[in-house]
C-alpha cells in the first residue's frame, strides 16, 4: 500500500513551516515528508502559494485536469474494483467503509421502482461469507427481471465540492489538477464534510479519527499510473485520464458519449461522468 | 472493549457509508446547550436592556446560568471530534466558507462577553468577599475582582452603564450565535430534512423558549430550596414570554414542515414514510403533542383567565418542564432524524443510541449535567438573589 495520498496541502505546509510550526508536524507520513522537504526547500522563500511540483518533483499539478468516466453498460458487478481499492488504500475491511462501491439496479416485472443493493447489503455479505469479501448474491434467481444494471460509484471530485466548502480547517482542499484531497494530519474529525457530501462518498475512519474518501489513487496518478479500480476493471467500465489531453481515454469518453453526472441539481459539478444509467440512479 | 463504530440498520437503499451515523447524541446536546444560553440571556436582557422590572428577580440568576452553560457548549463538540487536540486548527487557519469555522470565534467572543457582564454584575460581591473570611480565599476574591475594589455610587453607575452596554451587544450576539447553529444544519443541501432557510429562526425561537423554560424551572426550584416566596409577577412575566415565543416557534416549525410537504421535491415519499412511521412517537406525540401543544394550551388558558397564585406556579412550571423536554426532542428529531433519511432518497436508517462510550447517552447526559454543577458551585460563592433578599 502506498501512503502518499491524502497529502497535506502544500501551501499550508510551507506556511506552517515558515512560521515555525513545521516542527509540530513531524508525524507526517514518511513519503510525504521526504518529498515535500526536497520540494519545499527550493520554494522556501516563496509566498505560501501552491508549488508547481506536487506531490513529487517530477509532477506538475498545474499541467493536468483529471476526470473519471463510468460506462455502466459495461459493468458486470464483479467487484474487483472494490477489492482493489480496499487493498490499495488500506480501507477498513468491513461493510460500512468504502471509497468505491457498486450498486445493482434490478427492475422486476410489475414493479415501477428498482430494487437497489450494493456489495455491502447484508444479504450480499452473507453470500460472500465475510465482510472482507465482495460478491452480489443471486437473490433474484426466481424472479422475473425486466431490466438490470450495475453502477460503480466513487467520489465525484466535484468542481464545486460541498465537502471542501464546509471544512472548518481547510484540511479538505482541491488540488490544481482537480482532485479533492484530505490532509489527514490536519483534519479535526468533525465529520461536517461527511454530512455535506450529497453522494455518500465520504466516511469517518474510526481508527485514524479523520475523514476518508476516494483520492482517485493520487499516489498512483501522479506517477503516471491508473487508479487501482480502473487498473483492475476487466471490462473497461471505468476510465480515467487527463482532460487537458484531447486524445486521452477520458476526453474521448466524454466527447464520444452523451454523458451525465449524478445529482446535477446540487451545483457540485461532479467530474465523474456516467454513461448508461437511468433516472433512478442518484 | 468499545466497538470502533456502531452500524445502523436500514430499510430500502442507503449508500454503504451512511450506515455509520456521523453525528450522534453529542451533537444533539450541542445545539440544546447553545439554545439554553441564548434563552437564559434573553430573559436577563429583558431586565437589563428593556428594563422590564418583573424580570429583575431572575436577571442576575439567568445571566450566571447563561455563563455556566456557555462555557460547557464546546464540550460536546470536543468530545465528538476525532482529533480534539487539533480543535484549534479551525481557529489558526479558519476556512471561512465553513459555517463551523466561525464557531471558535463566536463562542470565544460570547464567553468573554458573558464573563465580563457577570463580572460587572457580581463585582460588588467579590469586593465584599475580598474583605472578609479566610485569608487565602480573600486573596482569591481580590484577584477575581481584578483589584478593582471601588464600590462607590459613581463606580456603580459606571458598572451599570457597562452592564447595559454588554447586554445590548449580547442580544444580537446570542441570537447570532444560535441562528448560526441553525445555519450549520439549514445550509446543507445534501439533506432535505435540514436544508431550509427557516432553520436559523426555528433554532432561535426554540432556543428562547428552552432558555426561558429553564429559568422558570430553576427559579422555582431555587425558591423551594431557599424557602423563599416565589415572585408571582416574575413567573407571570416568564409565562408570557414563554407563551409568546412558543407561538412563534411552533408557527415557524409548522410553516417549515408544511413547505417541505407541499413542495414535495424528489425523495418526499421517503420523508413521508419517515414522518408517518418512525417519527410518529418522537415528533407528533412527544415533541409536538405533549411537549408543545399541552404547554401552549395551558399557557393560553393562564393568560386568558389571568390565573394567579399557586395554580399559576404549578401550571407554568409544568409547562416549562414540558417545553424543555420538547426542545430536547426537537434537537434530537432534527439532528438524528436528518441522518435517518438516506441521501439516496430511497432508504431509511434506524438509529439506536448506545448507552456507553464516547458517543453514548451517558456521555451526552453528563455533558448536560456539568453546567448545572458549575452553577451550583457558583451559587455557593456569589448570590444572584441579593436584591430580592434585601427587599
Amino acid at each position: 500500500m502506498n501512503k502518499n495520498d491524502d497529502l497535506p496541502h502544500p501551501a499550508r505546509r510551507i506556511f506552517l513551516r515558515d512560521v515555525g510550526l513545521g516542527a509540530a508536524r513531524v508525524g507526517a507520513t514518511a513519503g510525504a515528508c521526504a518529498l515535500l522537504a526536497s520540494g519545499g526547500q527550493s520554494s522556501g522563500k516563496q509566498a505560501p502559494a501552491a508549488p508547481a511540483s506536487f506531490p513529487t518533483e517530477k509532477y506538475d499539478w498545474t499541467k493536468h485536469r483529471w476526470a473519471f468516466g463510468v460506462d455502466a453498460t459495461r459493468c458486470i458487478g464483479c467487484l474487483r474494483c472494490v477489492e482493489a481499492c480496499k487493498r490499495e488504500n488500506g480501507v477498513a475491511q468491513d461493510a460500512h467503509h468504502f471509497r468505491t462501491w457498486v450498486e445493482r439496479y434490478v427492475y422486476l416485472e410489475g414493479e415501477e421502482k428498482p430494487r437497489i443493493d450494493t456489495q455491502a447489503d447484508p444479504v450480499n455479505v452473507e453470500a460472500a461469507g465475510s465482510e472482507a469479501r465482495y460478491r452480489f448474491a443471486n437473490r433474484y434467481e426466481n424472479a422475473k427481471v425486466e431490466k438490470a444494471f450495475f453502477v460503480p460509484k466513487l467520489c465525484n471530485h466535484c468542481t464545486h465540492p460541498a465537502c471542501v466548502q464546509v471544512c472548518p480547517t481547510g484540511a479538505n482542499y482541491k488540488t490544481a489538477d482537480g482532485v479533492v484531497l484530505i490532509d489527514q494530519e490536519y483534519c479535526i474529525g468533525c465529520q461536517y464534510c461527511v454530512q455535506a457530501c450529497p453522494y455518500g462518498a465520504r466516511f469517518f475512519d474510526p481508527v485514524k479519527g479523520v475523514s476518508e474518501k476516494c483520492t482517485w489513487c493520487y499516489h498512483r496518478i501522479t506517477r503516471g499510473l491508473q487508479p487501482a479500480c480502473v487498473e483492475v476493471c476487466p471490462v473497461g467500465a471505468r476510465v480515467f485520464g487527463d482532460r487537458n489531453d484531447k486524445d486521452s481515454v477520458v476526453s474521448r469518453f466524454i466527447r464520444d458519449n452523451r454523458v451525465q453526472v449524478l445529482k446535477p441539481e446540487t451545483g457540485n459539478a461532479p467530474n465523474v461522468f456516467y454513461v448508461g444509467i437511468d433516472k433512478e440512479v442518484r | 472493549m468499545e466497538p470502533l463504530f456502531h452500524a445502523t440498520p436500514f430499510t430500502g437503499y442507503v449508500y454503504p457509508n451512511e450506515t455509520v451515523i456521523p453525528w450522534s447524541v453529542l451533537i444533539v446536546v450541542y445545539p440544546y446547550l447553545t439554545g439554553l444560553v441564548a434563552g437564559a440571556f434573553t430573559v436577563s436582557s429583558l431586565y437589563h436592556v428593556f428594563g422590564m422590572q418583573q424580570f429583575k428577580v431572575v436577571s442576575k440568576f439567568s445571566l450566571l446560568m447563561a455563563l455556566c452553560l456557555m462555557v460547557c457548549v464546546p464540550l460536546p463538540l470536543l468530545l465528538h471530534l476525532g482529533h480534539p487536540e487539533r480543535a484549534f486548527n479551525a481557529m489558526i487557519t479558519p476556512h471561512l466558507t465553513s459555517a463551523f469555522a466561525i464557531f471558535g470565534f463566536a463562542a470565544a467572543f460570547y464567553v468573554l462577553l458573558l464573563m465580563l457582564e457577570n463580572w460587572f454584575v457580581f463585582r460588588p460581591q467579590l469586593v465584599q468577599l475580598g474583605k472578609t473570611g479566610w485569608r487565602p480565599a480573600r486573596w482569591l476574591f481580590r484577584l477575581a475582582a481584578l483589584g478593582s475594589d471601588d464600590v462607590s455610587e459613581t463606580a456603580m453607575r459606571w458598572d451599570h452603564k457597562w452592564i447595559h452596554a454588554l447586554a445590548v451587544i449580547g442580544i444580537p450576539a446570542a441570537f447570532g450565535l444560535h441562528g448560526y447553529v441553525g445555519f450549520v444544519f439549514g445550509s446543507l443541501k445534501s439533506r432535505e430534512w435540514w436544508s431550509s432557510d427557516l432553520m436559523p429562526p426555528i433554532f432561535l425561537f426554540s432556543a428562547v423558549i428552552s432558555g426561558t423554560a429553564l429559568v422558570i424551572v430553576a427559579y422555582v426550584m431555587s425558591c423551594k430550596l431557599r424557602k423563599v416566596a416565589i415572585d408571582l409577577g416574575c413567573i407571570k412575566g416568564l409565562a408570557y414570554t414563554l407563551w409568546g415565543f412558543l407561538i412563534l416557534a411552533l408557527l415557524l416549525e409548522g410553516i417549515e414542515f408544511a413547505s417541505l410537504v407541499y413542495r414535495s421535491r424528489e425523495g418526499i415519499e421517503m420523508i413521508m414514510q419517515f414522518v408517518t412511521g418512525p417519527l410518529i412517537i418522537p415528533f407528533f406525540v412527544l415533541q409536538f403533542g405533549i411537549g408543545s401543544l399541552v404547554p401552549l394550551l395551558t399557557l393560553t388558558y393562564l393568560v386568558w383567565r389571568g390565573v394567579g397564585g399557586r395554580a399559576l406556579v404549578v401550571a407554568v412550571t409544568t409547562s416549562a418542564v414540558l417545553v424543555l423536554f420538547a426542545v430536547l426532542t426537537m434537537r434530537y428529531n432534527v439532528v438524528i432524524g436528518g441522518q435517518e433519511i438516506s441521501k439516496t432518497g430511497t432508504g431509511l436508517l434506524a438509529y439506536r443510541p448506545v448507552l456507553f462510550g464516547r458517543e453514548g447517552l451517558v456521555a451526552a447526559g453528563s455533558v448536560l449535567v456539568v453546567p448545572f454543577i458549575l452553577l451550583l458551585i457558583s451559587l455557593r460563592v456569589v448570590s444572584p438573589w441579593t436584591e430580592e433578599a434585601t427587599a
